[in-house]
């Protein structure tokens, strides 16, 4: 009983401070999911396989379910949630709806994540770079091929400033 | 249940952290750590997270040439170092071979090698590498060398109350490595593993992963490689590790299956080595 004593606990999620008590060993995805009711990312395996827990920390794609809260008080953590305004982010949502990049939808959320980060960093990627940033995001419906030509015509898109 | 979280700034305040409650477990990238908590296979009373310690982030190389990765560097700022490393490469090279892209941004070679599942790609990678493992604890610091550093299954040289705070990797190291990795699918844990330096002077070492309780390795099959070139030689090497080998039975592949691809692993990691060799003259 003593493991839900709750603790103080300060995170900044989507640019804004939040205060509430957990658990030490509460992870942020149940701290966004369960308490602030954030629910795009999922959790699938809760073992930091499947990638549906994706989020970015300081700019980066990591597992939430693999992220004590207690230990991210520092941190600058991005859901999908925060990141809807992005132009980044609307034309690969955009492109996902064009290029049937999902089925039932359970890992695109946290594939958004991952690939928004990718063409930040590389606005043309190719096959193998986006195959490479997805590695970690397992999608059982598409077969992966809807995905990678989302990805690719989003940067296009972005690349001819056409951003929605 | 987890009842304390530490957060040291100092390796001196996370061995006195774990001096005083040698039950705390170290928390690093949390990759593995995490998940087991998670899992409820492992249900720590206290944990001393190392990421706030700048000292043991990042890699630098040192006035007398040894390049020095710190415990906490994740495994995507080693996989994409930009300095050359020579045979030391092999250590890179099996760095960008971890897991997948966002587990590399999390996971950090302290936590990897401490946690020491012979699955990993770190281990065969320093031994071959020869490189040292730096260990902390309240009374100093003290080397380990890789070859020593990895004992038993998850079992490293790590005594009760010292904690890794880098790998050193050696000075001299002109040449060139490569790390094979045969796994099931891309991001899986190895099948088995093939690490290979091949050095200016034409000695090369090898280690075999995934095939013991600790990674493969043998005089008599570094002697034989760096003496000649010929599939005769290699085919000898593999024979002498793999009488080295007590792999596992397990999901990713049989212990008989591992054996048998020990020799093909190795051909293969010695051949792209010299072609890469032959073309770079």
């Amino acid at each position: 009983m003593t493991s839900t004593t709750p603790h103080a606990l300060t995170l900044q999620v989507n640019g804004e401070a939040v205060h509430i008590g957990a658990a030490l060993n509460d992870t942020v995805l149940t701290i966004i999911r369960d308490r602030l009711h954030l629910t795009a990312a999922k959790r699938g395996c809760n073992q930091g396989v499947c990638g549906a827990c994706t989020i970015s920390v300081d700019g980066t794609p990591m597992r939430a379910c693999l992220s004590l809260a207690h230990n991210c008080q520092s941190s600058d953590l991005r859901t999908l949630e925060g990141m809807l305004e992005l132009p980044s982010m609307r034309a690969l949502q955009e492109s996902f709806i064009a290029n049937a990049g999902f089925q039932c939808g359970f890992c695109t959320p946290g594939i958004l994540v991952s690939a928004q980060a990718l063409i930040e960093r590389d606005p043309d990627p190719d096959e193998a770079a986006i195959r490479g940033a997805l590695s970690g995001n397992l999608c059982r419906c598409t077969g992966y091929a809807s995905i990678i030509a989302a990805v690719k015509a989003a940067a296009a898109t972005l690349r001819r400033g056409e951003a929605a | 249940m987890l009842q304390g979280l530490f957060r040291p700034k100092t390796v001196d305040e996370a061995v006195a952290l774990l001096a005083q409650d040698p039950e705390a477990r170290l928390l690093s990238g949390g990759a593995t750590l995490v998940a087991m908590m998670n899992a409820r296979v492992a249900e720590p009373e206290a944990l001393i997270s190392l990421g706030g310690i700048d000292e043991i982030k990042g890699i630098s190389t040192l006035p007398d040439g040894r390049i020095r990765i710190g415990a906490f560097t994740r495994h995507r700022e080693t996989a994409t170092y930009a300095m050359p490393l020579g045979a030391n490469g092999v250590v890179r090279h099996a760095a960008s071979q971890i897991a997948n892209a966002t587990v590399r941004n999390m996971g950090t070679i302290g936590g990897s090698i401490a946690f020491a599942d012979p699955g990993l790609d770190y281990p065969p990678a320093l031994v071959a590498a020869k490189a040292a493992v730096e260990i902390a604890s309240p009374g100093g610091r003290r080397l380990v060398e890789a070859s020593e550093f990895f004992v038993d299954w998850y079992t490293t040289a790590l005594e009760p109350g010292e904690m890794v705070t880098a790998v050193l990797l050696p000075a001299g190291a002109a040449g060139d490595g490569l790390y094979v990795k045969h796994a099931r699918v891309a991001g899986d844990y190895a099948t088995a593993s093939v690490a290979a330096c091949l050095y200016a002077d034409g000695r090369m070492r090898v280690a075999v992963g995934s095939c013991g309780p600790a990674p493969l390795r043998s005089d008599e099959a570094d002697t034989l490689l760096s003496a000649g070139v010929g599939d005769d030689a290699i085919s000898r090497a593999g024979e002498a590790l793999q009488a080295l080998a007590d792999p596992l039975d397990d999901v990713r592949g049989s212990a008989d299956y591992r054996r048998l691809l020990i020799p093909r692993l190795l051909l293969r990691a010695v051949r792209s080595l010299h072609e890469r060799q032959r073309s770079a003259a």
